[in-house]
């Protein structure tokens, strides 16, 4: 009896598969879209190797003065030497350390509640948002436990802009649940005071509510009583930031469906037990995505502070190419600031996509 | 929680109605005492700073120089009028600016959903690099990297010897109204009307009889026809004043100061990148159930388009366009980052600083942005009904 012996497999046809047979179904196919592909390939000929050229292979990183720049491509010695006021503005230099340690307490407060092993998070997380803020505060302001007061006029950087993002969201939370709520009720009264309020909030933009704060302000309240400027900024972003937080959560509350509310009430729950137990929970979990987004979007809003003379991120930079010392490195100086920005709101936008369909469990219809 | 089974009857405070009211005659109380209280520390405060408040300073005179104004404006003209043309340049800026950015987000929308792979990805990187980067960072950017440190108008960039590129901004021709000029508009009108009466006799004829009409090569000839002929017999409408230079600057024509650039492009870019997730979201939408049955009615691609993919994504997409188009109006406002005179900048900023007038200047500037917000999502509420879908 003779074995048969099955003859080799034919390579896959060329014009199926392969490098050869991807690039005609994708970049060739038919005319116009060959001529998209070459507009494509030329965009992008004239864009990046002018950019890398003038960022990466021309540019110089290392000397201490604006003389030891070439002027052929970027200057990035400005930025490896002002690094430290972009990141921390004037904070004396003695003292940055309890910004560092403010932030790794921060990484290593929350890691614990990335990790699904852990137990009892819910108290962890409670006891992490009451303990952190008040930890933070002596440490960035100082004036006790032997620490050294720092005004706030002082504060600046990419910390500032973290801590008005923060601290602006933070506060506009609960806020904004409660005006979500008062929307959402049956009190004729109630209801047009949230309405309002929200809709003013919203129908405004962010400038003219951080002048109304730094002019306003001292207007409003009795004499003698007096706010620092950072203080006033964060109350007006918080302020305008809870009517975006309450329409998201309105979002979430909307699509609770009518008989989650039928049963709360046939278990004779009262209004507060109704929202806290059942419809919350399930609203919050939903709208993550939204309120992620609304922390991008006031991230990027921070950047306004400059209107009102704080020096955030844009407005370190923007002071520091004013600098007769390095004169016309603005674009440098902007160019380096976008990518923290956007490194910030890139990975933001990630994660809310991830949560979006980690947390996507079947009750959106 | 209302009409409960053996709620108790009289006066009671677990009856939810009775709590119900007085919880509202709390909420009112506090808010009404709260607005007192401002009011009240504001009024002394006012007096012990010696200002009288009132809107009497709107007559006086401003006596500072506006950079760009686009009706007629001296020093000596009232603060009402540095209003007006502070209004104006906003109004300017997010007319301008929601025109691009429409168009821009419409392609690179579709750009998006391109089967071509190269024209795809570079859809993705623009949007996902500038809806990433702070609008006021994009504008400064724009203003003080770009826009300053290009040459001065001695060695302007021209772009085919009309247009003229500088760090004093971009020069152009311009129209200088001539003796057809006002048989010119009317003409333009009537081929309007006409293109509109043509349109619903073309759309009643085809809903009866089901003969189509080609409304859209229809129309063009109208809106050509019409304008021509008034051209012919009238003389041409405007003379095109050219830029030219003089010196150390341009001459004549018409300028659109860098400020005035730095932010359109920004904003543009910005609302663009926005407005192409919103198109392209939108378009999704429409399942491929619709594109398959048009096909299989016998329609072809462009018709299929045209009555079935469009008109069904256009309900998606204008609602949160809406609120792009308001996000951008709000957004010119960050024209104070650059000193472009608009409301802010000009009113709440140079205005306010002039004359102390603080809450009057905030309250004006603050409800202009309200009623702008207001009439734009209006008009856009009256177009969504008129194109939402009717259920059964």
């Amino acid at each position: 009896m003779s074995t048969h012996n099955f003859k080799p497999d034919m390579p896959p046809p060329g014009k199926v598969f392969g490098p050869m047979a991807w690039m005609r179904n994708n970049l060739f196919d038919g005319w116009f879209n060959t001529i998209l592909t070459l507009v494509a390939v030329y965009l992008i000929y004239l864009i990046i190797p002018p950019l890398l050229e003038w960022a990466i292979f021309k540019a110089s990183w290392v000397g201490t003065t604006q003389a030891d720049c070439s002027k052929e491509g970027a200057c990035w010695v400005f930025i490896i030497q002002r690094f430290g006021q972009f990141m921390y503005g004037y904070y004396p230099a003695e003292f940055r350390w309890r910004v560092d340690l403010t932030v790794w307490l921060a990484i290593i407060g929350v890691a614990p509640l990335f990790i699904a092993k852990v137990p009892k998070k819910g108290y962890y997380g409670l006891g992490f948002i009451i303990l952190y803020p008040i930890i933070a505060y002596f440490l960035l302001h100082g004036g006790a436990f032997g620490l050294e007061n720092v005004a706030t006029s002082q504060w600046g950087g990419l910390m500032l802009t973290l801590v008005i993002a923060v601290v602006g969201i933070a506060g506009a939370l609960p806020l904004g649940i409660l005006l979500a709520l008062g929307r959402r009720s049956n009190m004729p009264a109630v209801k047009v005071v949230c309405v309002t309020f929200i809709e003013f909030w919203r129908g405004v933009p962010l400038i003219t509510v951080l002048f109304m704060s730094s002019v306003m302000l001292p207007l409003f309240l009795p004499e003698g009583m007096n706010f620092d400027k950072l203080l006033r900024a964060l109350i007006g972003v918080i302020l305008f930031q809870s009517a975006y937080v309450a329409e998201v959560v309105r979002g979430g509350m909307q699509a609770i469906p009518k008989g989650q509310y039928e049963a709360a009430a046939a278990m004779a729950l009262g209004y507060w037990r109704t929202m806290g137990l059942v419809i919350l929970p399930q609203a919050l979990k939903m709208v993550i995505p939204g309120l992620v987004n609304t922390l991008i979007a006031l991230f990027k809003d921070t950047s306004l502070v400059i209107i009102i003379g704080l020096f955030d991120l844009l407005n370190s930079v923007k002071q520091a190419s004013a600098d007769p010392k390095w004169l016309g490195m603005a674009t440098e100086g902007y160019v380096f600031a976008a990518l923290v920005f956007w490194i910030f709101c890139f990975g933001m936008s990630r994660y809310s996509q991830y949560l979006e369909r980690k947390l996507d469990t079947g009750h959106k219809r | 929680m209302q009409n409960q089974i053996g709620a108790p009857k009289g006066f009671s405070l677990t009856d939810p109605r009775v709590r119900a009211w007085l919880f509202q005659i709390i909420t009112v109380l506090a808010v009404i005492s709260l607005g007192w209280f401002l009011f009240d520390n504001t009024q002394t405060n006012l007096q012990h700073r010696g200002i009288t408040s009132g809107f009497g300073f709107l007559q006086n005179s401003a006596g500072f120089g506006i950079a760009q104004h686009l009706i007629d404006y001296k020093e000596s003209d009232s603060y009402a009028r540095v209003f007006l043309i502070g209004l104006l340049n906003t109004l300017l800026v997010t007319f301008i600016g929601i025109i691009l950015a429409t168009l821009l987000g419409f392609v690179l929308g579709v750009a998006r959903l391109s089967k071509n792979w190269m024209i795809n990805k570079l859809a993705t990187v623009y949007i996902e690099i500038f809806r990433n980067i702070p609008p006021l960072l994009q504008i400064l950017f724009w203003y003080f990297a770009v826009f300053l440190t290009l040459p001065g108008p001695r060695a302007a960039h021209s772009i085919l010897g009309y247009f003229f590129v500088s760090s004093r901004g971009l020069n152009m021709p311009a129209a200088i109204p001539a003796e057809g000029v006002w048989p010119f508009v009317i003409a333009v009108v009537i081929a309007i009307v006409a293109i509109v009466v043509m349109s619903k006799w073309a759309t009643k004829r085809f809903e009866e009889t089901g003969v189509p009409f080609h409304k859209f090569w229809a129309g063009l000839a109208l809106i050509v026809v019409i304008p021509a002929l008034s051209m012919l017999i009238f003389g041409v409408p405007v003379h095109w004043e050219l830029a030219q230079l003089q010196g150390f600057n341009f001459v004549g024509g018409w300028v659109m100061i860098p400020e005035l650039l730095a932010l359109t492009l920004a904003l543009t870019v910005y609302t663009a990148a926005f407005i192409a997730e919103i198109v392209r979201s939108g378009i999704k939408s429409v399942s491929h159930g619709q594109t398959e049955a048009a096909h299989s009615l016998g329609l072809r691609n462009g018709p299929t388009l045209r009555k079935v993919i469009i008109p069904q994504a256009m309900r998606v997409i204008i609602p949160p366009l809406t609120s792009q188009y308001l996000n951008l109006a709000k957004n010119s406002s960050l024209a104070a980052g650059i000193g472009y005179p608009e409301m802010v900048s000009l009113f709440a900023g140079t205005v306010l600083n002039q004359t102390g007038q603080a809450i009057e200047v905030i309250a004006i500037t603050m409800s202009v942005y309200l009623a702008i917000s207001i009439s734009i999502s209006l008009l856009m509420n009256w177009y969504n009904k008129r194109i939402a879908l009717i259920e059964r």
